[in-house]
């Protein structure tokens, strides 16, 4: 148990220059270097281009095998895994894991046994538990990539959502960010945090008090609560999706009060520079936490190439991993 | 480890120690002569020249502390016979199981069946606090006088809290008709509702739902007002933040009858331990920040806090190997009480008579039971240990099936040589 390997993966970029990922698995943002996550991002970059062509596949991961263990539903990224690993020729199962049957018997640690038997090459992993997947990858032989856990990381979110901002703005240092919703639930808030952090951008984060976890100034950001103050000045506004049951006197009294004072709207984004970029990590409920408008305004908006930049990041973390785990190639 | 039965009705002369007696203050080289199950002698002088009687069997102490047997004011028992081993092997000689058994003691069947249990093992001896409301529900008083007369030593609903307000009340008014104490578990549960871990960076960092530290104080503000007002006896278990601390102060202070204890992680660790999710730190309540620790090392300094437990609660593999937010809470803690608890001896807080008073006399005093003392006609319940032999914690090798121990891989100081029940050799480390 808990017997840590440290793989180089080495992969030949363009036939050239060896380029080291030295994590066996992708749990979270928290702890990669600045030079990690370019590594990363240069590497999807090439991705993207790929993906643009008539044939959008190169065989880098031919015979290797990888599942998609979805232990909470989800379509969007489980489809976006899926078809990076398709595309770089992989062999790719999807496990949905009907939580009810967990709990009628069969621990994580035996799923992931079982699994293990099963020779994969990477498991992907979304589990609802923080700490989950970190649990089960101390339990198996392979690659694991963190496919979002609980409240705490959603690495491929991050980088995808870092990419977009890349290719728009030609950096991150210096940009000042705001991140705005329900931050306590979120792990695409930690996960965006945690990178935007390292890579020397400045990251707000706006929401009701309800809506933030204890102490999060100590993850590095600056706190509002209030969107005109807090997007005063913003290169980058991301929003986050707020859960239907959080809506209803819960956390918030109700879903016209949350829009009126949190949602995202021109008025509010007028705040913000007037080029700034709106993001969201889908799925969006429109009228809740964005304007329908502003969700959808081809200047301003980039969420449809967030998800373009998901399969791209996806293909680039599945390679770099994938190759790593069986230590030998490269 | 070894369970000796020797010498059951005879005499045994215990020589060349250095007595430790917390009731008395006594700390002297010295001896002790045991009888059958009684102490019928304990001196400075007692053996000075090796003069032991001719009949007894004599056990050279080497120098070593002996002292009263330790006693715990508050372990969970899962399986009884590991239970009471777990005891023995860490100088415990007697202990105060929680009611969150299976089945609940709420009933005068069940506190004589664990007495009767723990009797015929004969290692520790157990006794039962009583439920304050029938199956631990929190509405409804059970028999507390009953329970009372057929041994049940103080009342809690053990690791729940009497949460209604109104049944507090009348729980505690109820319980000074005859007497009793009420014991709580300071926790108020709508606050705490998700909590799997002290509230504050780590738990946000981790993506973990936060018990606030108010959820602790909040109950003890509102049960020490419900004391002043019936009168009834109260005490706090496990305190475990600074604020709470305050309250007692402020409790005591104005006179309300209100004790409080806390139990090793509080003093020994904090948020911290729990890491990368690991499991076994997740107790209830939760390990706090570290100036809630060193509040709660200053409380044991200057005698807010009245005792130690050790909080004991035994936990199977399958129940912590688990994604945190699903594992249970609780870690063990009867093998490693002195060890720990002389770290605060160790690191210059409290003299080792002090320390000794808080697990031996204290709890007994608080709990009315005949143990803790070294005194002539007492129960010769009695442990040997040497205060600063080192030694590792390892969860695997601390007996029992279960192995979650929030200290596995400590270096601690503090070992048990022998533990005496009755004038019983019960435990002694193999080699």
């Amino acid at each position: 148990m808990g017997i840590k390997f440290i793989y180089s993966a080495l992969m030949k970029q363009d036939g050239k220059d060896k380029v080291q990922f030295p994590h066996r698995h992708l749990l979270g943002i928290e702890g990669l270097s600045p030079e990690e996550i370019s590594i990363l991002l240069d590497r999807s970059e090439t991705y993207v281009d790929q993906n643009r062509r008539a044939d959008k596949t190169t065989p880098v991961l031919h015979g290797r095998t990888i599942i998609n263990l979805f232990f909470e539903d989800s379509t969007r990224t489980r489809t976006s895994f899926e078809l990076a690993g398709k595309r770089l020729g992989g062999d790719i199962i999807n496990m949905s894991v009907d939580t009810s049957s967990v709990k009628k018997g069969e621990t994580l640690t035996d799923t992931a046994m079982t699994l293990n038997a099963m020779h994969p090459d990477v498991l992907i992993v979304r589990h609802p538990h923080s700490g989950a997947v970190k649990l089960l990858s101390e339990k198996v032989n392979c690659a694991v990539i963190n496919g979002g856990d609980g409240s705490h990381e959603h690495p491929t979110q991050a980088l995808l959502d870092a990419l977009t901002i890349r290719r728009r703005r030609g950096g991150l240092s210096g940009l000042l960010v705001a991140i705005c919703g329900d931050i306590l639930h979120s792990r695409v808030a930690r996960s965006n945090i945690h990178l935007l952090n390292t890579m020397g951008a400045r990251v707000r984060v706006i929401a009701p008090k309800t809506l933030l976890p204890p102490e999060i100034e100590r993850m590095g950001v600056e706190v509002f609560h209030d969107m005109s103050a807090g997007l005063k000045d913003c290169d980058i506004v991301m929003m986050l999706r707020l859960q239907r049951e959080r809506m209803n006197g819960n956390f918030l009294p109700s879903i016209r009060e949350y829009f009126h004072f949190f949602g995202l709207d021109y008025k509010k984004l007028g705040h913000a520079k007037e080029d700034a970029l709106i993001m969201h990590p889908g799925p969006m409920n429109r009228g809740v936490e964005i304007d329908t408008d502003v969700a959808d305004d081809v200047g301003r908006s980039v969420i449809r190439e967030q998800v373009e930049m998901g399969v791209a990041v996806r293909m680039a973390v599945l390679e770099l991993l994938a190759l790593g785990s069986i230590g030998g190639d490269g | 480890m070894a369970v000796k039965n020797e010498y059951p009705s005879g005499k045994v002369a215990y020589i060349n120690a250095r007595l430790l007696d917390p009731a008395t203050g006594l700390d002297t080289p010295g001896g002790v002569l045991t009888e059958g199950e009684i102490i019928a002698d304990v001196g400075a002088g007692l053996f000075k020249k090796k003069d032991a009687p001719k009949d007894a069997m004599v056990i050279d102490c080497g120098g070593k502390c002996l002292s009263p047997g330790l006693v715990d004011m508050r372990i969970e028992v899962g399986d009884l016979a590991s239970t009471a081993l777990a005891a023995v092997s860490g100088g415990v000689t007697s202990a105060v199981c929680l009611p969150n058994t299976e089945p609940v003691i709420d009933d005068m069947s069940v506190v004589e069946f664990v007495a009767r249990r723990a009797r015929k093992l004969g290692l520790a001896k157990v006794y039962p606090y009583g439920a304050v409301t029938k199956g631990l529900q929190g509405i409804e008083l059970a028999e507390l006088g009953l329970l009372a007369e057929s041994g049940a030593v103080a009342f809690t609903d053990g690791i729940k809290a009497v949460a209604d307000a109104l049944v507090m009340r009348r729980a505690l008014s109820y319980a000074a008709t005859f007497g009793l104490m009420i014991v709580q578990h300071p926790e108020e549960p709508a606050l705490a509702a998700d909590g799997v871990m002290n509230a504050g960076e780590v738990a946000t960092r981790l993506g973990l739902f936060g018990i606030p530290p108010e959820a602790e104080v909040i109950l003890i503000e509102r049960d020490v007002r419900l004391a002043e007002a019936t009168g009834g006896r109260l005490h706090i278990a496990h305190i475990s933040t600074a604020e709470s601390l305050d309250a007692i102060r402020r409790a005591k202070d104005r006179g309300i009858n209100v004790t409080c204890d806390t139990a090793p992680p509080y003093f020994a660790l904090n948020e911290a331990a729990v890491g990368d999710y690991r499991t076994f730190a997740k107790l209830s309540p939760p390990l706090r920040t570290e100036e809630d620790r060193q509040a709660v090392v200053a409380g044991l300094t200057d005698g807010t806090i009245d005792a130690i437990a050790s909080d004991h609660a035994p936990r199977d593999e399958e129940s912590k190997r688990l994604p945190f937010e699903q594992a249970a809470p609780g870690g063990m803690g009867l093998s490693t009480l002195l060890a720990v608890s002389l770290e605060l001896h160790h690191n210059g807080h409290l003299g080792l008579l002090d320390v000794l008073r808080l697990i031996t006399s204290a709890p007994a005093g608080l709990m009315g039971l005949e143990a803790g003392a070294l005194k002539k006609g007492a129960a010769a319940d009695l442990v040997l240990f040497d205060p600063d032999e080192g030694w590792k914690v390892n969860a695997d090798a601390l007996g029992g099936k279960a192995r979650n121990s929030p200290f596995d891989g400590r270096p601690v100081q503090g070992r048990v040589l022998r533990t005496v029940v009755d004038g019983r050799t019960v435990f002694e480390p193999e080699n």
